[in-house]
């Protein structure tokens, strides 16, 4: 038992709880949106083990991967796959594991659910993690593409189907993630630039990065509020998603004219709040 | 500055929970206007609060401070006065667009000490005094339940927050810096649970 609690410890870093929460949480929301009944055990427990599985596989994946540049920062050095406490072999096992069993599940479910989940899991792990990260800055396009799949099959597995407030949605989160995760490559530029990652501040520099933060949050409000009105959430709830945008979108302006490294911090925080904030609200309102 | 203490994040969590169920719940059978500018009121306190949380009590430093700490008493008195006094609706709204904007102007550009609290002092007057005696009165003269009369205690406990961070920027402090954090969190939410049990029960 106390080799089995001592590996899962190593592990549980490898999944980023918090992403894979936030993740798992859009997911749910996706299929809370289609205000089927949402109280369908089966259905609701075979989804969240799914994009559990599913999301942990992906990002245990690409720990793996990459590992060696997770090695060369800072932030990352302690990692259990970059500082060797994890066997890479092992690791790329689990990854696997997790990945086929998060799908199949998936699939079995239903087919077309899976195949979201699949192409979630292929965007992030092939296209954005093995191919584009370490050649082009606008990989992140491809890595928030695959973090709107677990809300669109959310959605489609609840409308049995893609409708546009599930594209909506989904670009919600794709408009959001340039947000979360350039603030970030702010905060960490050195850290980037020792590891050879390409981000926007070290390709395009900061003002453009800012620029491109401030319009991608404009756009996550509007998809958001719009996908909101597109399955018809209560008009106070709406009122209180255009409150939280409003929050957002005045540290993105402040970002942009008054930059500073503490509205960089509160920003890429502020963003995880908002969009957390925004699932609930949307479960909330399907229960 | 002293590092905010997890209790401190608990009551400014719960005063943002409360401020988000009075934006999309509390104020919902209200007319357009005065939906809109409490809207406007909880909306901030919501988001300062997160803010508060994310950033610890350094924000509190910021100049905007000032500016954005106003827009709470005059949007939450510009509701209460759209909804009981209607004769007074576009005076008040003039007051409060021109107060808000003379509390902007005088601290953004460079000017003498004196104008800057004089018109600050009195924007947050009026705004307190509203908030405060109005939903009193019409407690005490039976148009609303007792109840509403939580209300002006949650006035009075923005003024006296107000109060204390005004002196406390001015470098004036009624109470040490140690001691008004420590009771900001705590006088945030009763503030806030006043309001939102005044507007639920009065």
């Amino acid at each position: 038992m106390k080799k089995v609690l001592a590996k899962f410890r190593l592990y549980w870093p490898l999944i980023k709880s918090l992403q894979t929460g936030l993740l798992v949480a859009t997911g749910l929301a996706g299929y809370m949106s289609a205000r089927c009944p949402i109280f369908n055990l089966g259905t609701l427990g075979g989804l969240f083990v799914s994009l559990v599985a599913a999301i942990s596989g992906s990002t245990v994946l690409n720990m793996w991967w990459d590992r060696d540049i997770d090695a060369k920062m800072g932030r990352t050095q302690k990692r259990p796959l970059a500082s060797g406490k994890v066997d890479p072999a092992e690791a790329l096992r689990v990854g696997l594991t997790l990945s086929v069993f998060g799908v199949g599940l998936a699939l079995a479910m239903d087919p077309l659910y899976g195949l979201i989940i699949f192409a979630g899991l292929f965007f992030d792990v092939v296209v954005y993690t093995i191919w584009l990260k370490r050649r082009t800055c606008w990989s992140i396009v491809w890595g928030g593409i695959s973090g709107g799949m677990p809300i669109l099959a959310g959605r489609a597995l609840g409308v049995g189907g893609l409708d546009w407030v599930g594209a909506m949605l989904s670009l919600g989160i794709l408009f959001w993630i340039p947000t979360h995760i350039l603030t970030f490559s702010m905060r960490y530029f050195d850290d980037y630039q020792a590891a050879g990652v390409p981000t926007f501040p070290s390709t395009y520099g900061f003002k453009f990065t800012r620029a491109t933060i401030a319009i991608s949050s404009i756009l996550a409000a509007l998809a958001m509020g719009l996908s909101a009105w597109g399955f018809g959430m209560a008009w106070g709830f709406l009122r209180l998603l255009g409150v939280l945008s409003v929050g957002l979108l005045i540290l993105a302006a402040a970002m942009m004219f008054k930059p500073s490294e503490r509205v960089t911090y509160g920003l890429f925080k502020y963003a995880s709040v908002y969009m957390l904030a925004a699932m609930i609200l949307v479960a909330i309102e399907a229960m | 500055m002293p590092k905010m203490a997890p209790l401190d994040r608990i009551l400014l969590l719960t005063t943002g929970i409360l401020s988000a169920y009075q934006v999309a719940v509390g104020i919902d059978h209200f007319d357009a206007f005065p939906i809109l500018a409490y809207s406007i009121a909880f909306g901030v306190l919501l988001v300062a609060s997160l803010l508060l949380i994310i950033l610890g009590f350094e924000i509190l430093d910021l100049p905007a401070v000032v500016v954005i700490s106003t827009i709470i008493p005059l949007a939450l008195s510009l509701g209460l006065v759209w909804q009981h006094l209607a004769a007074w609706r576009i005076p008040y709204l003039v007051f409060s667009i021109l107060g808000f904007l003379s509390i902007l102007i005088t601290r953004s550009i460079a000017m003498r000490k004196i104008l800057p609290i004089v018109v600050l002092a009195v924007t947050h007057g009026v705004a307190g005094m509203m908030i405060f005696l109005l939903p009193i009165l019409l407690a005490l003269r039976g148009v609303l339940e007792p109840a509403f009369s939580l209300v002006g205690v949650g006035g009075a406990l923005i003024g006296l927050g107000g109060l204390l961070l005004f002196f406390l920027k001015a470098g004036k402090p009624i109470l040490s810096r140690e001691n008004i954090l420590r009771v900001f969190p705590g006088l945030l939410l009763l503030m806030t649970i006043c309001f939102v049990v005044g507007f639920r029960f009065g």
